[in-house]
């Protein structure tokens, strides 16, 4: 597993049943790209978080392939649909095999 | 108008880049772009592209994409040495077919984004973004 | 290297000639809650140099300052979370954490990195945060000292810095600080290196201009720590003096060096008025 990979996400703690809320996620990783060297001139080996998913109770409401041209410490933000209330899951993908995830529960108000 | 001998040298570097980039770099993007559409045309709306003029610092661009009604959106960065940016699949629960992220951008170039719509169809957005080069290297 | 040089030279000769990009009149609201003070009177001590102090931020592209305005979208935060994971770790011979005795570091550190770096009457020495925490690492926790410059150096930095956000950099200059002071003072004006270029060549006679394509600040450190885009990561106030000293082609002093802490006293009181932002977001 990459040193010090920690998920971050935003979700609102309760929504209208049919409301779009807005989300943001942001996971701490080097996304190292495969394109530098390193001191002696070798290539650094890439190593990223390859893609990204979202579910809302089970069902897909993103799934994002990323390539070495995300930026370090990858910053996602988009929209879902909460049509009852739920558990939205967050799975972030390595390169090294390691999985990431990170739920957050969200009421209807 | 004056030019000044490093105005005159700037500018034919700028030219340079120009006749040169779009033959060495768009044969990866193009082939990219072929694979995800089968060939088939591509509307010029239908998609919006949302990217700074000017990157203060290519490591971190943010940029925006938005096609309503799209299943996918792929996103191209012409002149990196690699131009796959992101593929962006919404599912049933999605709120919109809209994200944003932030992306490295090796210079000056074109980002591009195709969104594929549920009837099948495809709709292009591109857009050039400069990079800068920072003053000082600290 | 030459080459590279006279672009250099040839780049700081142009930059007083070429259009101003004055900073702009934005107003930085951090979460819709935490107004700062990014522009006030220059401290007294500057009054005869500069009539009003900026912050950074001024300096910065609207989409740069965005990232600013909301924790969220402010990617230093990720860094402060796991700062405060090491807050209530213990590490050490001791058997503590910094919340042994500090406990809540909303509390405890209220106010904390307005006011430093600062005299320490014990040690007899201006101390700066930084100094600080290893000092509690290793003489309260019997732990290992972090590198000054180093990750968690930053991270901890930044944790205590935003228990802070939106006060007034208020370090003091007089009494026993007054020495340290004065040399930072005199480094500040001090040219460097191969170019001979003092902080102030750039970042007093110059902020506004482009050097190259980039905006020059007043060189502010209110905003530090800072998430610099260029290196995605945060850096700690003496990592960047030590970018700019060897931008000059200079041999630079040391992070953590009697030098370096006499000119972050010295730059912190040029920035005395302005809000506390650290940890900010920069090119």
């Amino acid at each position: 597993m990459a040193s010090g990979v920690k998920p971050r996400v935003k979700v609102p703690k309760t929504a209208a049943a049919g409301d779009v809320v807005t989300i943001k996620s942001l996971i701490s990783h080097k996304m190292e790209s495969g394109q530098r060297k390193d001191k002696e001139g070798n290539t650094i080996p890439r190593s990223i978080i390859n893609r990204f998913t979202v579910e809302f109770n089970g069902e897909s409401v993103l799934d994002m392939t990323m390539e070495p041209a995300i930026s370090t410490n990858p910053y996602v933000q988009f929209e879902a649909k909460v049509p009852e209330a739920g558990e939205f899951t967050f799975t972030w993908y390595d390169d090294d095999g390691s999985v990431y995830d990170t739920k957050k529960a969200i009421a209807i108000a | 108008m004056e030019f000044s001998r490093r105005d005159t040298l700037a500018m034919g570097l700028g030219a340079a880049v120009v006749t040169v980039l779009p033959f060495r770099v768009n044969a990866a993007a193009d082939d990219q772009i072929a694979a995800f559409t089968g060939g088939a045309d591509m509307a010029d709306a239908g998609i919006t592209l949302t990217a700074p003029e000017i990157a203060e610092n290519g490591n971190t661009v943010p940029i925006s994409v938005d096609a309503p009604g799209a299943t996918a959106i792929l996103v191209l960065a012409t002149g990196n040495p690699t131009p796959g940016v992101a593929q962006f699949n919404f599912g049933p629960m999605a709120g919109s077919q809209a994200a944003s992220t932030r992306i490295r951008l090796a210079g000056t170039q074109d980002v591009v984004a195709i969104a594929q719509m549920a009837d099948g169809s495809f709709a292009k957005a591109s857009t050039t973004v400069k990079v800068t080069i920072g003053g000082c290297g600290g | 290297m030459k080459f590279k040089a006279m672009t250099a030279i040839a780049a700081l000769v142009a930059a007083p000639l070429s259009a101003v990009a004055d900073p702009d009149d934005d107003t930085l609201v951090v979460n819709e809650e935490i107004e700062m003070v990014t522009k006030a009177a220059a401290p007294d001590h500057l009054s005869d140099t500069l009539d009003e102090v900026m912050s950074g931020w001024h300096f910065r592209s609207d989409e740069t300052q965005s990232l600013q305005m909301d924790d969220f979208d402010n990617p230093a935060m990720v860094f402060v979370d796991q700062a405060l994971e090491k807050w209530e770790e213990v590490e050490g011979a001791a058997g503590k954490s910094c919340a042994s005795c500090h406990d809540d570091v909303e509390e405890s550190m209220k106010g904390v990195r307005a006011v430093y770096p600062k005299w320490n009457d014990e040690k007899e020495a201006v101390y700066t945060m930084a100094m600080q925490i290893n000092d509690c690492r290793e003489t309260g926790m019997q732990a290992e000292k972090w590198k000054y410059t180093g990750g968690n150096m930053a991270a901890m930095e930044a944790l205590i810095s935003v228990q802070s956000r939106g006060m007034p950099v208020n370090v003091a200059i007089d009494g026993p600080a007054e020495a340290a002071w004065e040399m930072g003072k005199e480094l500040y004006y001090t040219r460097t290196g191969q170019l001979e270029l003092s902080c102030a060549n750039c970042h007093e006679d110059n902020y506004g201009n482009m050097i190259r394509a980039d905006h020059l600040s007043q060189g502010q450190i209110n905003g530090f720590p800072t998430y610099r885009l260029k290196n995605a990561k945060i850096n700690t106030v003496h990592a960047r003096f030590k970018g700019c000293v060897r931008d000059t082609r200079a041999e630079t002093y040391s992070p953590g060096s009697d030098e370096f802490v006499a000119l972050e006293l010295y730059v912190a009181s040029r920035g005395n008025g302005l809000s506390v932002e650290g940890p900010s977001v920069r090119n």
